[in-house]
């Protein structure tokens, strides 16, 4: 593997006055957190996601089986993470780790507490650079990475409007640069921006796309000296996978709604 | 010992003999499908037969869950048909355009689903009858309002009720037939002690080998296309050959499975057959309007639920108030 780089000396915590400091070395839940886990997952996770929800997905041979890898996908929905987390073989469970806004999910403490040894997140707090320059965002995921972890990863830094895509940000793209050979499997959802948008505690059920790309890695020749080349890579494998389906979209044609909606009334 | 019912487990044992043979009867043809795929891959091993064999697969699963759930109770047959209304509905939905701010209200449309089956598992005809039409018709467009979301209205009001009456109304008759008790069913006939479970087994068989026969018919003999714009795959030698075996087979079957008199049996034949046809048909239609080829992917080589029971929408309704009008 290669050598961590040096952003800000030895590693230490952050405190960014949240509610749990971020912790010098990547969080790991215990053995009851695991335990909790597959609990959680077993009881309400997958009957949801099957019952509730009931996903389409498509090239599923293209999801890694082992670790590391980075999963990457677009973002409109809490129930993004736990799709993606329910999809890969329940024996990688344990070794899923969500990256997550310390920010939103670090404020009030049972939320840190089931994120942080529930779920597994990595927490990463958004902008955090700014407050302390010695903060390297990326040093909990290379370390994960580097215990063989999977971790998910929505590079839009937010959930945003439902079916609307923003701009990645560069981050994944510092993250395999650092680590050049791990996949970063590209992987577009669709749909759980309808059954779950931001905002609402209220799922509502609906048939929902999973459709998975093939791997890029962070060491290939051709973004060596261009790393705005692989997050548009990531994005344009995304694009392609999106334009494999035909989706009705919310319709949307009021006036607030200031975002452009493709024609859906065909 | 020679006494076979008590043999079974005592759940098989409360069903009419005649139940039971026909689930066996659905399990022999599926048997022999099988026994034709493998022959016609073993003759000519060049041949594609994924989609047939996936197809053939996904039959034996459908049939499974199926006899499954009739044969246990009728509460588990009916949280069954409830589940397949749920399925179509949620497919149905997330194929058509909605509003964003409709989402509560498709919420209440979801919720219909259980009510709906209430009515029918406390028997309550009247209310089982009116509840889609009536209530359910009243309250979307309110809650909609409510919501204060009027552009796009009429079109969203419009497709969430065909959508409702489609999935939940329609479908929900197939359960109804189950209430039918067999002393009412029997009443004017005097015919063997049949029942419900008999007339759902008798719609759906024959709504589905109707579909099976249709299907052959229009690729063995297919040359006229009945409605081109549609579904160009459809033809009237399929149509014809499929409803004139449909009925044939509705004739043979009656005297086990139904109360009718022969010409009844030609006459609901006729009925399932055409029926299914336009059920078929409609869906299609829905399809093209927006650009898909299969409504899901929820039953490999057959597509999604809607793809399954397009032709139940028809047949049911149709084939339920003709029995009942009759027989109840």
């Amino acid at each position: 593997m290669a050598e961590t780089p040096a952003t800000g000396g030895a590693p230490r915590t952050h405190d960014f006055g949240l509610a749990v400091p971020l912790p010098a070395d990547a969080p790991r839940p215990g053995a009851l957190g695991r335990g909790l886990k597959h609990l959680f997952f077993a009881v309400v996770v997958r009957p949801l996601v099957a019952v509730v929800l009931g996903l389409n997905v498509r090239h599923r041979e293209r999801l890694p089986t082992a670790g590391p890898a980075i999963l990457v996908a677009n973002h409109n929905s809490h129930l993004d993470t736990m799709v993606l987390m329910a999809l890969l073989r329940p024996g990688l469970l344990a070794r899923v780790r969500p990256v997550a806004a310390a920010d939103y999910f670090l404020r009030g403490r049972a939320v840190a507490w089931f994120a942080l040894n529930v779920l597994g997140v990595l927490p990463v707090m958004r902008g955090g650079r700014k407050i302390d320059p010695s903060y390297d965002a990326l040093a909990h995921s290379r370390q994960a990475l580097d215990r063989g972890e999977v971790l998910v990863l929505f590079p839009e830094g937010s959930r945003g409007e439902a079916e609307r895509r923003q701009a990645f940000k560069s981050g994944i793209a510092h993250l395999a640069a650092d680590r050049p050979e791990v996949p970063v499997v590209p992987i577009f959802l669709h749909g759980l921006g309808k059954a779950l948008p931001k905002g609402s505690l209220l799922p509502v059920p609906f048939f929902c796309d999973v459709f998975v790309g093939e791997p890029v890695r962070g060491g290939e020749e051709r973004w060596a000296d261009d790393r705005a080349a692989l997050v548009s890579e990531l994005e344009t494998r995304i694009e392609a996978l999106a334009a494999e389906g035909s989706f009705a979209a919310w319709e949307c044609r009021h006036a607030s709604d200031k975002v452009e909606m493709k024609e859906s009334w065909r | 010992m020679n006494d076979l019912p008590n043999q079974l487990p005592s759940f098989l044992r409360d069903l009419p003999p005649v139940v039971l043979w026909s689930l066996a009867g659905i399990f022999g043809l599926l048997l022999v499908a099988t026994t034709i795929v493998w022959l016609i891959g073993r003759a000519k091993p060049g041949l594609d037969l994924g989609e047939v064999r996936q197809r053939v697969r996904s039959w034996w699963v459908m049939a499974g869950v199926f006899a499954f759930a009739m044969a246990v109770d009728r509460r588990i047959s009916l949280v069954f048909f409830a589940f397949v209304s749920f399925l179509a509905l949620k497919e149905y939905l997330s194929l058509i355009p909605t509003r964003r701010a409709d989402r509560r209200v498709l919420f209440w449309a979801y919720l219909a689903v259980p009510i709906q089956y209430w009515w029918i598992h406390v028997e309550w005809y009247f209310m089982f009858i009116i509840f889609v039409p009536v209530y359910v018709f009243l309250f979307i467009p309110l809650r909609m309002v409510l919501i204060g979301e009027t552009s796009g209205f009429l079109r969203a009001v419009g497709t969430l009720h065909w959508g409702m009456m489609a999935t939940v109304f329609s479908v929900g008759h197939v359960a109804y037939l189950l209430i039918l008790e067999p002393s009412a069913v029997v009443a004017g006939t005097g015919r063997a002690d049949v029942g419900g479970a008999a007339l759902v087994l008798y719609l759906v068989v024959l709504t589905q080998l109707n579909d099976v026969s249709q299907f052959i018919f229009g690729k063995s003999f297919g040359r006229h296309k009945v409605v081109p714009k549609v579904s160009p795959g459809k033809t009237y030698e399929g149509l014809l050959g499929g409803v004139a075996a449909t009925t044939t087979l509705a004739v043979v079957l009656a005297p086990w499975l139904t109360p009718f008199s022969w010409h009844h049996a030609l006459l609901a034949g006729l009925i399932i057959g055409f029926g299914g046809f336009i059920g078929d048909v409609v869906i299609s239609a829905l399809k093209r309007d927006l650009a898909i080829k299969d409504s899901g992917s929820l039953l490999p080589g057959h597509g999604g639920i809607l793809d399954r029971i397009d032709s139940l929408t028809y047949t049911a309704p149709l084939f339920f108030h003709f029995t009942s009008y009759l027989y109840y």
